[in-house]
């Protein structure tokens, strides 16, 4: 094992897969001698050249379609939106292109392309620069979507989206960049659609995913002074998801909390829960509780963080589904 | 003969190919008023064949293309076979696409068809990926969007131009123009005509040309894409044409003069290349007719392996969403 941050785990998954295959190459806005908006790609240039670190133009929607026309040819890309919020400029290449191909050509082609893009709160960024848009994308079916939480499953998980042959958002959180975990020194790939018991427990589960996992834990330790063993499953795909082990942990504990950072109307929260009152109703204890980001845009400065969910909301939400 | 003259074979190819692509599309817009066709939308490139021809076969094999919703000439160009092509606009199995895509989407990667597409300039940037991959991977082929000049206001149009003259890509960007998008003429929708300039200020070689001239189209195409193959980067070619009958098959067209129509019908481009090559004595009137006649056949043949073809099941909505499908339980995915 050794100690590396979440954007050093990914700029090793990254190194790793360009040296096995020179079919992968990285695209996007800044990411060659700037090194990436948030410094993943820093130092990559000066090993692989500005032909497989492509800084691109400011042209979102051309950055995708560029990958997705070269990855039906043959390459491999990783292409880069520098912030989620930018999305909406790509998102006919993302939902009607990238996602559609396989389908449409009755499975002729194929489009293995990494889309990584970053989003989420922590550094007041304001309204334009800290959303968690992954709902939008969770939506469209032909797309998988990957959100890391730990540095270890983030190079885990973009080894696995570099080598899939499928359409793959990978969504890193910008509040987990600087974050230190352990990695292990040999390869590891973690798949797609098995979730991680993050903290295991009986009483209550906890669902969640990227960096509310850790805001998760901490109300989980809390809770647990107070009796209540919560256990913390952190979902790493959103598309697949991981029912499975959604439903034995459910049918464990009989009570569910659902947190998310994004908007809580119609976000992840709401699909899973609404899953889990279909399919469990009669193990649960108590309706699902559904914690999510307020319903508004995300204000810069001292706001942003009552706009989403902090450890005490979660610690609420755990005793009220515990029944406390 | 001079390195532009056309050889006679290639002048026949260029008349067979027009002639093949009119009988294809005057047939499938026969099937869909008999209901026959799956889907409510088609679109037919009757009017436009020069240009389908004119690129199509100055292409070479390895190249690439994507086209947008009125794409079925420009596919019978490159190789595309009718059976399987009729098949998928009625819907069938046995169609390129499995039934999936129908009409708007007939894909090929055999022929390097990277798909049709029914996002107006949605196939674009896609092209231009493919000429990245030919960069990427020092080949000398070409890519090629192929787009109408409803398009010609996208902003991706202009993102893709820049970033292929950035990186000297070789693709090129083909301007299908038949003077309208649905009912807006190109006039009402552009603010400047002078297209060839927007090509030239990203520093693309650009060229415009009448698209009822095949031979113009052919040779236009073969200048640019040697300009590309020699890795000069990409090129910007509009080709001006007309199309025949409305938007959809069964669109009257209220919105244009009746004597437009006419003038532009009398430039048909087959009739007046057949007779161009006949009176060089090219060709002769049997060849002539022995090229309809095989085309008729052709055409005939697919629309009975079309009607023969199995219609999809139930079970079959749920193949090809991804490559690996990765049971997870999950409805998602
Ligand atoms: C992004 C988008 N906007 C609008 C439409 C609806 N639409 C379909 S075809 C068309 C006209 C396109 O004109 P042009 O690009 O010139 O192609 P043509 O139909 O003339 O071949 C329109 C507006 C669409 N399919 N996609
Ligand atoms: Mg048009």
């Amino acid at each position: 094992m050794s100690v590396m941050m979440y954007r050093e785990a990914l700029r090793l998954a990254l190194y790793e897969e360009m040296k096995r295959d020179d079919r992968v190459f990285l695209a996007g806005e800044d990411v060659g001698s700037y090194g990436g908006a948030y410094a993943v790609s820093r130092g990559l240039i000066q090993e692989f050249g500005s032909e497989r670190l492509v800084g691109t133009p400011i042209s979102e929607a051309a950055i995708i379609g560029m990958g997705i026309g070269a990855a039906m040819t043959g390459l491999r890309p990783v292409v880069e939106l520098m912030y989620i919020d930018f999305v909406g400029l790509a998102m006919d290449q993302i939902a009607n292109q990238a996602a559609k191909f396989r389908y449409m050509s009755g499975g002729q082609l194929k489009i293995p392309m990494v889309m990584r893009m970053q989003g989420g709160t922590g550094r007041s960024a304001g309204a334009q620069h800290s959303q968690s848009l992954e709902a939008w994308l969770v939506h469209i079916p032909g797309l998988r979507v990957v959100m890391p939480a730990s540095a270890r499953d983030a190079r885990g998980l973009l080894k696995t989206a570099i080598r899939s042959d499928d359409p793959v958002v990978f969504i890193e959180h910008k509040g987990l960049y600087a974050k230190k975990e352990e990695v292990p020194e040999e390869e590891e790939l973690v798949p797609f659609g098995k979730a991680r018991i993050a903290r295991s427990g009986s009483d209550v589960t906890l669902i969640t995913y990227s960096r509310m996992v850790y805001t998760a834990l901490e109300a989980a330790e809390e809770a647990s002074a107070g009796g209540i063993d919560v256990e913390v499953i952190d979902l790493r795909t959103l598309n697949p998801l991981d029912y499975h082990t959604i439903e034995k942990s459910v049918r464990k504990t009989g009570t569910v909390v659902v947190a998310y950072e994004a908007h809580r109307n119609v976000g992840m929260g709401s699909e899973i829960s609404a899953r889990i009152g279909e399919e469990l109703m009669d193990v649960l204890k108590h309706p699902v509780v559904r914690i999510g980001g307020k319903d508004v845009p995300i204000p810069a400065t001292v706001l942003e963080k009552y706009s989403i969910p902090q450890k005490q909301d979660l610690l609420e939400g755990i005793e009220q589904a515990a029944g406390r | 003969m001079g390195k532009n003259d056309i050889d006679s074979r290639t002048k026949r190819s260029l008349l067979r190919t027009m002639v093949r692509i009119r009988e294809f599309e005057d047939s499938v817009g026969e099937m869909h008023l008999r209901g026959l066709t799956a889907g409510s939308m088609l679109h037919l490139s009757v009017g436009e064949e020069a240009i389908a021809a004119g690129i199509g076969l100055a292409m070479q094999e390895g190249d690439v293309f994507t086209t947008h919703h009125r794409g079925h000439g420009i596919f019978i160009a490159r190789g595309g076979e009718m059976n399987r092509m009729m098949a998928e606009i009625f819907g069938k199995s046995d169609g390129y696409c499995r039934g999936k895509g129908g009409s708007m989407h007939i894909a090929d990667v055999h022929y390097g068809h990277l798909g049709a597409n029914a996002i107006v300039g949605g196939n674009i940037a896609i092209a231009m990926g493919g000429g990245f991959t030919q960069n990427y991977r020092k080949t000398s082929n070409v890519s090629v969007a192929f787009f109408g000049d409803g398009a010609l206001n996208q902003g991706v149009l202009y993102e893709s131009m820049n970033m292929a003259a950035l990186w000297d890509l070789p693709v090129m960007f083909a301007v299908v123009n038949n003077q309208y998008g649905m009912g807006t003429r190109i006039d009402r929708a552009s603010a400047s005509q002078e297209f060839v300039k927007r090509g030239e200020s990203f520093g693309l070689r650009s060229l415009q040309v009448d698209g009822m001239d095949v031979e113009a189209v052919y040779q236009g195409a073969n200048r640019l894409f040697e300009h590309s193959r020699s890795g000069k980067g990409p090129t910007f070619f509009i080709c001006d044409a007309y199309r025949f009958y409305g938007h959809g098959r069964k669109d009257p067209s209220p919105y244009r003069e009746k004597n437009e129509e006419k003038k532009w019908w009398d430039r048909d481009p087959i009739p007046a290349y057949k007779d161009t090559l006949i009176s060089a004595d090219l060709i002769s009137d049997a060849d002539y007719q022995e090229d309809l006649d095989a085309a008729k056949a052709e055409v005939a043949d697919a629309v009975e392996f079309a009607k023969n073809s199995q219609v999809p099941e139930e079970n079959d909505l749920y193949t090809y969403v991804y490559v690996d499908p990765i049971d997870a339980s999950g409805t998602i995915g």
